[in-house]
């Protein structure tokens, strides 16, 4: 894990074809009633800068997917090759220490990472000002609203300098105003940082307001069922008639993937 | 008809929206407003109604019940002395100025104690939590000892160590070392999965872990451990105190208890007792209920009733 401290400016240099590359990924668990199969096969490729969308019904797999690129668990077959080291998570809980204030809490992250303690600081007031929170750095967890504590999250996944961030739908559980604010913030500092985006979620809309490639997984084992790139201009709106038809296309598509399941 | 507003609406849609940035820092300043959490604090006043004033009407009421029984006749008054007495010998202590000294001879002898079993406990919490061979090898033991009196270690420690400082030391470790560390094993047991996961993906693994995220995920527990690790040293020293009684040991609350005893002096007995009680009291109510609020108010976790 040599490569964890690599700098955004490095990655100009860098020339590796992706963000995130996976080859053959299988995963498999041990049940009870034998060795379940959870993800068959995925081969995916992220490339640097690309914003993609991992979209699925329940029993997916997406979760431990997002667990397998992050490396906190390993792939029972195939590869998985992260060159930009260990990328950055956020959940959909906020997962914020609350024994910490927001802005000690993207300042931990700096100091993991390696950052030296007078840099630490001014690098966390600027994440902060970037996820727009300019005010929060002495704030308390509990004294921040749904909606801002996923935005300090953001802040500190960032703060880890990772060239790949995984999402693991980080807005379910937010309102539907909020969640729509954070699509925006959400698009427009993608846009600012240039960092690739593997990005979790069960809601197509949501899926298709945000990704420049949409790839459904199937349920039961997980497998690569079909991929859209989205062709939408950014900024774009979950209101938007484009992204309404493109929605309704893939829904489809899920649905028919469920309905499998019911057949037998 | 229906067609030609399809696509306008079509057209709105794609309309560019030009100060959509500016538009969106005040949609976003105006959610953190309206969702922002209110922290107040209660007033002085209000806390000085609803927490002093109570507890100070209940220790008036015991008193007065006390005065009563006293004043019916309803024993002899060797054995219920009347508060006043009690009163007199407090004053007697204090005038000799043997006061200050007997609680300073327990107290010093208790809080040292109980740093020792903080420094033995917490490694030891942390061992049994976070090794699983440790844990079932003297895991169940060490919540066994809590519910072993230390009274019982008191003489296998005289027999041990003598009748000295370090055998009053030794009752107290085996009496508080249990508590505090079955309380960080709790404390961290009780730590969220998330924050593990979140603490791994930000690269705090192994001793980093458990600096930056075990123990410090953990410190509420902990300090409920150690609360209760001060309450159990404070027991065996009495225990101790009470049983072992030498010239060379200084005369703590606990002596003073037995000295009663031996010259029928019942007002003195009963000062010992409401002593011993009220320093128990008062360094859970100066040192670790403080502590313990002010970790839960900064976390959020206390909740106003």
């Amino acid at each position: 894990m040599a490569t964890t401290l690599t700098k955004a400016e490095d990655r100009a240099a860098d020339t590796a074809s992706h963000a995130a590359r996976l080859r053959h990924v299988s995963k498999s668990f041990a049940t009870p009633a034998g060795r379940q199969l959870v993800l068959d096969d995925i081969s995916l490729d992220v490339a640097p800068g690309e914003f993609v969308t991992l979209l699925g019904a329940s029993g997916c797999g997406k979760s431990t997917l997002l667990n397998l690129v992050a490396g906190l668990d390993k792939p029972s077959a195939g590869a998985i090759d992260t060159p930009g080291g260990r990328p950055a998570l956020m959940f959909q809980e906020h997962a914020l220490f609350p024994w910490l204030t927001a802005g000690r809490n993207i300042e931990l992250a700096l100091r993991l990472r390696g950052v030296e303690r007078s840099a630490r600081r001014p690098e966390a007031e600027r994440l902060l000002e970037l996820v727009r929170l300019g005010g929060a750095y002495g704030k308390r967890v509990h004294e921040l609203s749904g909606g801002m504590r996923q935005r300090v999250a953001l802040a500190r996944a960032l703060a880890q300098d990772s060239e790949l961030l995984l999402m693991d739908e980080p807005f379910a559980a937010l309102d539907a105003i909020t969640r729509d604010v954070l699509h925006d913030e959400l698009t427009r500092i993608w846009r600012e940082t240039s960092v690739s985006v593997l990005f979790v979620t069960h809601n197509v809309r949501e899926a298709v307001r945000l990704a420049q490639r949409v790839v459904l997984l199937s349920s039961r084992p997980g497998r690569i069922a079909r991929e859209w790139t989205v062709d939408i201009e950014q900024p774009r709106r979950i209101e938007d008639a484009d992204v309404a038809e493109l929605s309704v296309e893939i829904t489809e598509e899920l649905r028919g993937e469920i309905r499998r399941h019911g057949r037998h | 008809m229906a067609g030609t507003e399809t696509k306008a609406v079509t057209k709105t849609a794609k309309t560019p929206r030009p100060a959509k940035g500016d538009d969106l820092a005040g949609l976003e300043a105006g959610l953190d407003a309206l969702d922002a959490v209110q922290v107040t604090r209660t007033p002085v006043r209000e806390v000085l109604l609803r927490k002093v004033l109570p507890p100070v009407v209940a220790v008036a009421l015991v008193l007065a019940v006390w005065q009563l029984l006293v004043s019916a006749q309803v024993t002899d008054a060797y054995k219920l002395p009347p508060p006043a007495a009690v009163w007199d010998s407090l004053r007697k202590m204090w005038l000799e100025g043997t006061l200050l000294e007997v609680l300073w001879t327990s107290v010093s002898r208790a809080l040292l104690g109980f740093l020792m079993a903080l420094a033995i406990g917490t490694p030891l919490g942390l061992l049994v939590a976070r090794v699983r061979v440790v844990r079932a090898a003297i895991g169940p033991i060490l919540s066994g000892l809590q519910s072993l009196p230390s009274v019982a270690w008191v003489p296998p420690a005289v027999l041990w160590l003598g009748l000295n400082d370090s055998m009053m030391f030794a009752v107290i470790l085996l009496g508080a070392v249990p508590s505090i560390a079955n309380g960080l094993v709790a404390g961290i047991d009780q730590v969220p999965p998330l924050f593990l996961r979140a603490g791994r993906t930000l690269g705090a693994t192994g001793l980093r872990g458990a600096r930056f995220v075990i123990m410090p995920a953990a410190l509420p527990g902990y300090l409920a451990g150690l609360k209760q690790g001060w309450a159990f040293s404070w027991r065996s020293l009495m225990a101790a105190e009470i049983i072992a009684s030498s010239p060379d040991l200084g005369l703590g609350l606990g002596q003073l208890l037995e000295n009663g005893r031996n010259n029928i002096d019942m007002p003195g007995i009963f000062l010992a007792i409401i002593l011993i009680l009220v320093v128990g009291v008062a360094i859970d109510l100066l040192i670790f209920s403080p502590l313990e609020r002010a970790v839960l108010r900064s976390r959020g976790l206390l909740v106003k009733s």
